[in-house]
């Protein structure tokens, strides 16, 4: 097993916004068919990672390096980690207006489905494909004729995410705060969704302030992140130990980040 | 905001060639005989001369309205020709007999006009600088009584339908810009839709300048008899120039009881470059008059050229029961400035008014929304709903919104609503992370912003306006 390529390798990665530093060399090794959950206080830099594997422009990785899927992540663009099978859950998904979110999804994974060599799927054939994934988080087809994450309650954009994730069936899965904000049947269903799109082939990365969610998706690996750093990892019994200490443990090492 | 994003909002202009045609063009200059000249060319009845130097009289007399947020030089009306056309222009019996070049010009902007290439399901009425080349399908629609013709066509022809209607929607004194066109106008299109009939092709007018220094002052009146409908549209181009070439155009629409007009415009009225030089000054007064019961009319624009647009397509409510609607997608981009609405006057009862708009600027763009809705005190039970969105994209452009209410009767029910909003890094880069190219996010971003308007305009047309914005046309019509 250890010979193979690993899904996602990051070493010492640095990254800064507007100048200021927030990732300082963080090492995360990835397989295909694990779950890492990255937890830390807030503004230890976890939401910033998840954007830097993503490619947002606002951040500049300045050292280390990340390969993905054994080719060097960082020269890429935004869209085309996107197509490789990089996906991000937002924090904050953004609303499109007068963009229906069937016309979006199919739009989203027909330029997936380009990028893999396979044909692109019309309205009808799409569908089909959209009914099944649609009963995974257990929505109706009324929701397919309105538009993006517009009128949506918070809950509903995260599970919008998670519906995206199930069309699009990435390789890696970046979920950024995706249980914040949800009640605990939202939560329910959610965790459940993630569980079953885990194959051997894929991996899962949940970023996330609490243990709530790790107990329905249970992680191989859990990490802390603190002041730009993994300072910690362990398997699922370290969440536990999160929830009774507290962060307070490694945020009095660092001065906290934005 | 990154440049290139602001570029995708509008492509270069693809439709500024100039067609190589020997021209009849006037001395610059404007006077009674210049007016004169125009209605001898057009051979018009002595009762339309003295309505064009009544008209001019009055207009010298005005002066031109600085109140819009638009900001140019000053207009010099001595320089500009009033009268340009093609030389050797005998009255056709085909529109295979036009000139090749000309039939090659339309042909160019996507609108064959030779009887093997005629697009099916529109009548076409083609005008080029101040004359019109031709119309099609005049002999099909004349079985049903329905005439479509050039004006210039339509004052001989119909002298008595013409005589009736002309400046009861846009009186000659209305303002100055409609006082200059009733003086010197030159062709536009007519349409007269009978009792009952509802037409079965679209109507359309294709306006196209070609000619240097000159302007382009055309004149359009549709009327819809009783229980009638008609959809026109109206699309319009004009060669890259560094001048700056003067566009004022009358429009004029009257609905009898239960008739229906819908009037669509894509107006691509050359911009000028980035830096501001040249482009057209669209000084346009359009508006239509519910005369009859339960009549309606709606106005649909997307205006995308034209360094300067001035315009308010608007309804005179008169007839109990009419309907008035105004949906708009103005967009400025580079030095282009619009300042453009609607006004809904509301005379009779139940009278109902609806506006949406949509503006978008980019570059140094200035996009300004101005409406009036007027509730008259006899309009019992009268509505309007208003809806006037701006998108701004980058951070050097502007966007105003002026919506003037006057309300005199109680019994009225006023809505408005308006937003602004701005695309975002965030919305680009959540459509990037689906996949999607920066192109196809911008076209996604702006092409459902502009949805509420783009559906209301025919297939063709919303296949043309999303094409205009650079935008691809899935998903988005219906």
């Amino acid at each position: 097993m250890s010979q193979r390529t690993p899904l996602l390798q990051v070493q010492n990665l640095h990254a800064s916004v507007d100048g200021k530093e927030i990732l300082r060399g963080v090492d995360l090794t990835v397989e295909a068919g694990e779950v890492h959950a990255i937890m830390g206080p807030n503004g230890s830099g976890k939401s910033t990672f998840a954007q830097v594997l993503a490619g947002h422009p606002a951040f500049a990785v300045t050292e280390g390096s990340v390969r993905y899927r054994g080719r060097d992540l960082l020269p890429l663009k935004p869209e085309e980690r996107a197509r490789e099978g990089l996906f991000l859950a937002f924090q904050y998904p953004v609303a499109i207006r007068g963009i229906t979110n069937a016309y979006f999804l199919r739009s989203a994974l027909n330029a997936v489905r380009k990028q893999r060599g396979e044909e692109e799927l019309g309205p009808v054939e799409f569908m089909d494909l959209l009914e099944a994934k649609l009963k995974l988080i257990g929505w109706d087809d009324s929701f397919l004729d309105r538009p993006v994450n517009e009128g949506l309650s918070g809950g509903e954009k995260k599970r919008n995410e998670i519906l995206q994730m199930a069309v699009l069936e990435p390789k890696l899965a970046i979920l950024d705060e995706t249980d914040s904000g949800l009640d605990i049947d939202a939560l329910k269903t959610v965790a459940q969704a993630v569980t079953l799109l885990r194959r051997p082939d894929n991996a899962v990365v949940l970023v996330t302030h609490y243990n709530r969610i790790l107990t329905h998706i249970a992680p191989d690996f859990v990490h802390v992140l603190s002041g730009g750093r993994i300072v910690k990892s362990g398997g699922k019994d370290l969440a536990l130990e999160l929830e009774e200490k507290g962060y307070n443990e490694w945020a009095q090492d660092e001065a906290p980040v934005a | 905001m990154s440049s290139g994003i602001e570029a995708q909002v509008l492509q270069p202009y693809k439709y500024g060639f100039v067609t190589d045609i020997e021209a009849d063009v006037v001395r610059p200059g404007l006077s009674e005989d210049t007016i004169r000249l125009i209605s001898a060319k057009k051979r018009e009845p002595e009762w339309m001369l003295d309505w064009r130097l009544k008209a001019y009289r009055h207009w010298l007399k005005m002066t031109e309205p600085r109140w819009s947020h638009v900001s140019y030089g000053p207009i010099d009306y001595q320089a500009i020709s009033y009268y340009a056309a093609p030389k050797a222009m005998p009255k056709l019996d085909s529109l295979d007999q036009v000139d090749p070049k000309l039939l090659e010009t339309f042909e160019k902007l996507g609108i064959p006009l030779g009887e093997q290439k005629r697009l099916t399901g529109v009548a076409v009425d083609a005008v080029f600088d101040s004359v019109s080349v031709g119309t099609t399908f005049r002999e099909t629609l004349a079985k049903q009584g329905i005439i479509f013709c050039a004006i210039s066509d339509a004052i001989r022809e119909h002298p008595d339908l013409v005589r009736k209607y002309i400046g009861t929607v846009v009186p000659p004194n209305d303002n100055f810009f409609a006082a200059l066109n009733s003086a010197v106008f030159t062709d536009g299109s007519f349409a007269y839709i009978p009792k009952g009939v509802r037409c079965p092709l679209e109507l359309s007018t294709y306006f196209r300048i070609n000619a240097g220094s000159t302007g382009q002052f055309e004149r359009t009146l549709i009327i819809a008899e009783e229980g009638s409908y008609v959809s026109y549209l109206e699309g319009c181009s004009a060669p890259i120039r560094d001048e700056h070439q003067l566009h004022a155009a009358v429009v004029e629409l009257v609905t009898l009881d239960d008739a229906e007009i819908k009037y669509s415009t894509i107006q691509n009225w050359y911009p000028g470059d980035a830096e501001g030089r040249g482009g057209i000054y669209n000084f346009v007064t359009k508006r239509g008059k519910c005369i009859g019961r339960n009549s309606k009319i709606s106005w649909t624009q997307v205006e995308t050229g034209s360094a300067i647009t001035w315009k308010y397509p608007g309804c005179i409510l008169q007839g109990d029961n009419s309907i008035g609607e105004f949906y708009s997608v103005a967009v400025t981009n580079n030095r282009q400035q619009a300042d453009t609405g609607t006004k809904m006057i509301h005379l009779g009862k139940n009278t109902r008014s609806t506006i949406v708009s949509k503006g978008i600027s980019a570059g140094r763009g200035q996009n300004t929304y101005r409406g009036l809705v007027k509730i008259m005190k006899g309009a019992e039970h009268a509505r309007n709903y208003s809806q006037c969105d701006s998108m701004l994209i980058g951070d050097q452009c502007g966007a105003h919104t002026f919506p003037y209410i006057d309300v005199r009767n109680s019994t009225a029910i006023m809505e408005h609503e308006a937003s602004t909003s701005k695309i975002g890094e965030d919305q680009i880069f959540y459509c990037k992370q689906r996949g999607l190219s920066a192109e196809d996010a911008v076209s996604m971003i702006v092409n459902g912003f502009c949805k509420e308007v783009f559906k209301e305009l025919p297939m063709e047309f919303a296949i043309e306006a999303q094409r205009l914005l650079g935008i691809s046309l899935e998903g988005s019509v219906g």
